[in-house]
């Protein structure tokens, strides 16, 4: 089973990156009609939310093949996860290559569910691309065989707070290539060349400010209630629900940084540029997290296995 | 022409006192104060990730400053090893609530005051609005489009011209409440501090404590609390078993504690036997005892050559490794002469050709005992898990396995009796636990109420001079998209039905 587990994680890494080839011929070919730009700007009623879509804009066969395929390399990637909890007996979230699965799976979800509510397939590069960097540090670097849980990790409240964590990392890494893609919309339409290289292939500066205001002010209450489930569990294992270890630590100044995002976001002279930014360094605090605290600092939380 | 400068600033509105305070009140309770405060307290965070923290781990910062004398006593005073509970982090958060009464006090009087008015009327120029649309208009337009918002559940104020709707008084709700219930937590943090405490002790299977604090190995108070009046309990650990993994990759790491307990909540209550776990805490009176690790105290009885007994115990040893090779040492001072020992502890005992002898694995499948003694003037007090050996006298080395006695040169006996498993237990009692918990709650449901509904206001004017056409605009508050689906939705009801229209929607 643990075998199966692998092969499907295997599997769905190829089919990932034939994905990513064909996100990327997409993103190439693909060229926002100059109409419709103009059309965000005068800011016709609705036109912030749907992109008009004209069959015949370059990049689209291309764009939907690459969707399909990471649909199929999501289900390939949930298979490998379920036989994963299916081999050890548990809810496969009990060590840092499994958690690296489920954010995997929950970066692909998130963005796909987005995906199918408005078009989202030029930032698929972004995506699929971390999703690959993810599983490819979980097979080489992670890899741990499937077993039981060390006593500390055997509580329901811990499976929530990962699996809440792991949609927020899904959902922060969504942002932080909106927030990307922002930054460099918002340069080239001020220099006055939106409509060429990169950024002639990116919606609107403004459309992509909300789609990472959106994102966030969807995920910032997940983080809460991670944290927070993180807490309670926390108390039930060692008697006290914060104790400032680097993990806590660093789950609190991602916190703390997306609040200043929030607030950036309505405070004069900090809106735009400067709280993208903060949004961006929300996320590295994220990373710093996920990755840096596991493999640098010793703690309560070092993961079995890492 | 710095005498050309001064005129004009006397000129100038004088502050004054009052003047300077309440523009540094403003500015403190400014949104940008607040969002600098916010990254500040970010900023503050950061070192007590990066250097070891005294509050988790006193001892690695000992090392710390031992392994950098020129740096690290100066971080030490800067309270680099104590962040969370230096002045300067306390500055931030500090400021921090401040910041946040002097915000949320204000908005909420605001907000209790426009919730019983109607919205502020339309205002003059439609088109402004991010989301606008000029549409044809049915000559009811008006009246269809506030008895479409009531059904809604806007709230709407009527005009000769024109309408102005308001919806999502939640959000606001939800923001102050965030607000207010992120102040209730710190508050919960603080009551806790200041009136729990929290120790931790070793206990052996077979033995007990009380709620004392001599018994415990470390105690931790707040400052309203008074260590002689603890709590009443004892608690006798009766029985320890740990489990591991037996093979695989993983094999050694601990799979499942479990421990016995025979309880009295009080003298002379009723003992009750209890069953915890790792995750699942023996619950007394205000207190939560809490299974965090184990070990091994092997018994040792030592005998003189006269035939009296020096020492029979089970001493605790100290794991040093994840297959708990244990260390630990025993002092007899007040016999004449002074004798000690050193030992290893090996559950699964092995030689390696490196690293000497050391254990394999953490169950005792192959238990064994290497022993160091020792003669001479053997110190009293000081850490009872380590031995200064320099005054002392080395006589022998040996490895027993249980059952074994070992006969030193000078004749007395050392006999390795067996060994019983130990437990380390964490005692807390925390009384703002409730309090953050139900405060935490109102939090998370306060954050997304305040990020999820979109408060925002719409409008409807008839254009002067033609009454079937009508300006439709909206402004959402957060800048969310949902404003032009409203407005869209609005245009669709005052539109003025074409017939060709008409039949459609009515089939
Ligand atoms: C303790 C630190 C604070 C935290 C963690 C925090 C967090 C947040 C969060 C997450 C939001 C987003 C909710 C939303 O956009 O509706 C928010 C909004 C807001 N906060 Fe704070 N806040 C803090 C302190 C303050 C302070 C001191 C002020 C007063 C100046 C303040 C004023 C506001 C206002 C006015 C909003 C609404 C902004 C908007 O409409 O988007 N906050 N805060």
């Amino acid at each position: 089973m643990a075998q199966l587990s692998n092969t499907a994680v295997y599997a769905s890494m190829l089919v990932y990156a034939l994905a990513l080839f064909a996100f990327a011929a997409s993103l190439a070919a693909r060229r926002v009609p100059l109409a419709s730009s103009q059309k965000v700007l005068v800011g016709a009623a609705g036109a912030t939310d749907t992109e008009p879509q004209e069959a015949d804009e370059p990049g689209r066969r291309s764009g939907n093949i690459a969707l399909s395929l990471t649909w199929l390399a999501t289900g390939l990637l949930i298979v490998g996860f379920v036989f994963r909890g299916l081999a050890a007996e548990r809810f496969p979230l009990g060590n840092m290559y499994e958690f690296s699965l489920g954010a995997a799976i929950a970066v692909a979800l998130v963005y796909l569910i987005a995906a199918s509510r408005t078009d989202l397939r030029w930032l698929g590069v972004w995506v699929v691309g971390a999703v690959l960097l993810t599983l490819g540090v979980a097979v080489t670097l992670l890899y741990t065989e499937s077993a039981q849980l060390v006593p500390a990790l055997k509580s329901w409240w811990l499976v929530i707070h990962v699996s809440a964590a792991a949609v927020s990392g899904g959902a922060f890494t969504l942002s932080a290539g909106f927030i990307g893609a922002y930054l460099i919309k918002q340069r080239a339409e001020d220099k006055g060349t939106a409509d060429k290289g990169l950024a002639g292939r990116l919606p609107s500066a403004e459309r992509l400010d909300s789609l990472a205001y959106r994102t966030i002010a969807f995920v910032f209450p997940v983080w809460t209630f991670a944290v927070i489930a993180g807490a309670i569990w926390a108390e039930n294992a060692w008697g006290r629900y914060w104790g400032w270890d680097p993990k806590e630590t660093w789950a609190f100044i991602t916190w703390v940084i997306y609040a200043g995002y929030l607030h950036a976001r309505s405070t004069a002279g900090w809106k735009g540029r400067k709280a993208a930014i903060i949004g961006l360094i929300g996320f590295v605090a994220f990373l710093i997290n996920y990755f840096g605290v596991n493999f640098f600092a010793e703690g309560l939380h070092s993961y079995s296995g890492v | 022409m710095t005498t050309t400068v001064e005129p004009t600033r006397s000129q100038g509105p004088r502050l004054g006192v009052r003047g300077w305070l309440r523009w540094g009140w403003r500015t403190l309770t400014s949104m940008r104060t607040a969002l600098i405060l916010l990254l500040l307290l970010a900023l503050a965070s950061i070192p007590g990730s990066v250097f070891p923290q005294r509050g988790t781990d006193a001892a690695a910062v000992a090392e710390w400053i031992n392994a950098n004398p020129q740096v690290g006593p100066w971080l030490d005073r800067f309270g680099m090893f104590d962040v969370f509970a230096a002045p300067w982090f306390a500055a931030v958060y500090l400021l921090l609530i401040v910041s946040l009464i002097g915000c949320i006090v204000p908005r909420t009087a605001d907000f209790l005051r426009t919730v019983r008015m109607p919205p502020p009327a339309a205002p003059s120029r439609l088109s402004r609005m991010p989301a606008y649309e000029r549409t044809d208009a049915d000559p009811q337009a008006l009246d269809l489009a506030e008895e479409y918002l009531r059904a809604k559940h806007w709230r709407v104020r009527r005009e000769t011209d024109s309408i102005a709707a308001e919806k999502g008084y939640l959000q606001e709700v939800g923001n102050l409440l965030f607000h207010l219930c992120f102040i209730f937590l710190l508050l919960a943090v603080a009551v806790g501090g200041l009136f729990g405490w929290s120790a931790k002790v070793i206990v052996v299977e077979g033995r007990g404590f009380t709620g004392s604090l001599t018994q415990f190995d470390s105690f931790r108070n707040g400052r309203f609390v008074d260590p002689d009046q603890i709590a009443p309990f004892s608690v006798v650990l009766k029985d320890f078993t740990a489990t591991f993994q037996e093979t695989g990759q993983q094999a050694g790491a601990p799979r499942q504690f479990d421990a016995k307990a025979l309880v009295r909540q009080r003298p002379g209550a009723p003992e009750v036997e209890e069953e915890f776990s790792v995750n699942s805490p023996l619950v007394l009176p205000g207190v939560k005892v809490f299974l965090t690790g184990h070990g091994y105290a092997p018994e040792i009885k030592v005998t003189r050559p006269d035939g009296t007994v020096i020492f029979d115990d089970a001493v605790v040893f100290l794991p040093r490794d994840g297959n708990l090779t244990s260390s630990g040492v025993v002092k007899v001072p007040d016999v004449e002469p002074g004798f000690a020992l050193t030992g290893l502890f090996l559950p699964t005992a092995t030689i390696d050709p490196v690293m000497g002898p050391i254990s394999t694995f953490p169950a005792a499948k192959d238990p064994q005992l290497f022993l160091g003694a020792f003669t001479g003037d053997v110190p009293t007090g000081g850490n009872v898990y380590k031995l200064d050996t320099s005054g002392l006298e080395r006589i022998g080395t040996e490895s027993l396995r249980p059952g074994q006695t070992w006969t030193l040169p000078d004749g007395t006996d050392v006999e390795f009796v067996g060994y019983r498993d130990f437990a380390n237990l964490s005692l807390a009692h925390d009384p703002g636990r409730w309090l953050a918990l139900v405060a935490a709650a109102l939090v998370i449901l306060g954050v997304s109420m305040s990020l999820l509904l979109q408060r925002r206001r719409v409008w409807i004017r008839m254009v002067p001079g033609a009454d079937t056409v009508a300006d439709v605009a909206g402004l959402s508050r957060s800048g969310g998209g949902r404003v032009h689906e409203d407005v869209r939705e609005i245009v669709t009801v005052v539109h003025k039905p074409q017939t060709t229209e008409d039949e459609t929607w009515h089939n």
